[in-house]
């Protein structure tokens, strides 16, 4: 799994039959220390926790692992969001927080 | 899935049978502020994108589970049109 930040939502109305009517978000992901990695691509996930802008999320970036969630073996989809991340600790220091869930600054956007 | 932006269409009049009536479009992948980000893919689509669309496209396993016929030999597929997304800031 994978460390990220949600950045916002993605909407896409004309879509295969799979994602319409999901949650969509568009996420960026994380270092440990809770920078942004310049070398990886951004993700569109779906969202299984209710995630929304600025929260730190667990990313699961496998596509067998996403179907058997889903319970359809036909799925096109491999991104999806399963978990918050509260804090990530390294070497003994908080490295990461997730500021905006511990704020409430995301509730009015679920 | 990712973000990209559609550029252009192929045509392949020879191509592997279980490719036949596939469309196939040229996508440049893009960063999370819509930059254009690595080299371009073709893809097939089940959106009814067109150049210059803003799409989501997976790859891998994933693009041949999107189509009609999921035992093709095909590795990335546009599997919605995006009608709003965020973005990232541009600096970021």
């Amino acid at each position: 799994m994978q460390l990220a930040r949600v950045i916002g939502p993605v909407v896409a109305p004309i879509a295969h039959p799979f994602l319409v009517g999901r949650k969509l978000l568009l996420v960026e992901r994380l270092r440990p220390d809770g920078t942004r990695d310049p070398s990886a691509h951004h993700r569109v996930a779906i969202d299984t926790v209710g995630a929304g802008e600025g929260d730190v999320v667990l990313m699961l970036e496998e596509g067998n692992s996403a179907r058997q969630l889903f319970d359809d073996a036909q799925a096109p989809v491999r991104s999806v969001l399963v978990g918050f991340v509260d804090e990530v600790e390294l070497g003994g220091a908080i490295t990461l927080r997730n500021e905006a869930r511990r704020t409430g600054r995301t509730e009015a956007t679920r | 899935m990712r973000l990209g932006r559609v550029v252009g269409r192929v045509v392949a009049t020879v191509r592997a049978a279980d490719l036949d009536g596939e469309k196939l479009l040229v996508v440049q992948p893009l960063d999370s502020a819509r930059r254009p980000m690595g080299a371009t893919v073709v893809a097939c689509d089940v959106a009814q994108s067109g150049p210059g669309d803003l799409v989501l496209w997976v790859g891998g396993r994933e693009a041949a589970l999107a189509l009609p016929r999921t035992f093709v030999p095909v590795d990335a597929t546009i599997v919605g049109h995006v009608e709003q997304a965020a973005s990232a800031p541009a600096g970021s």
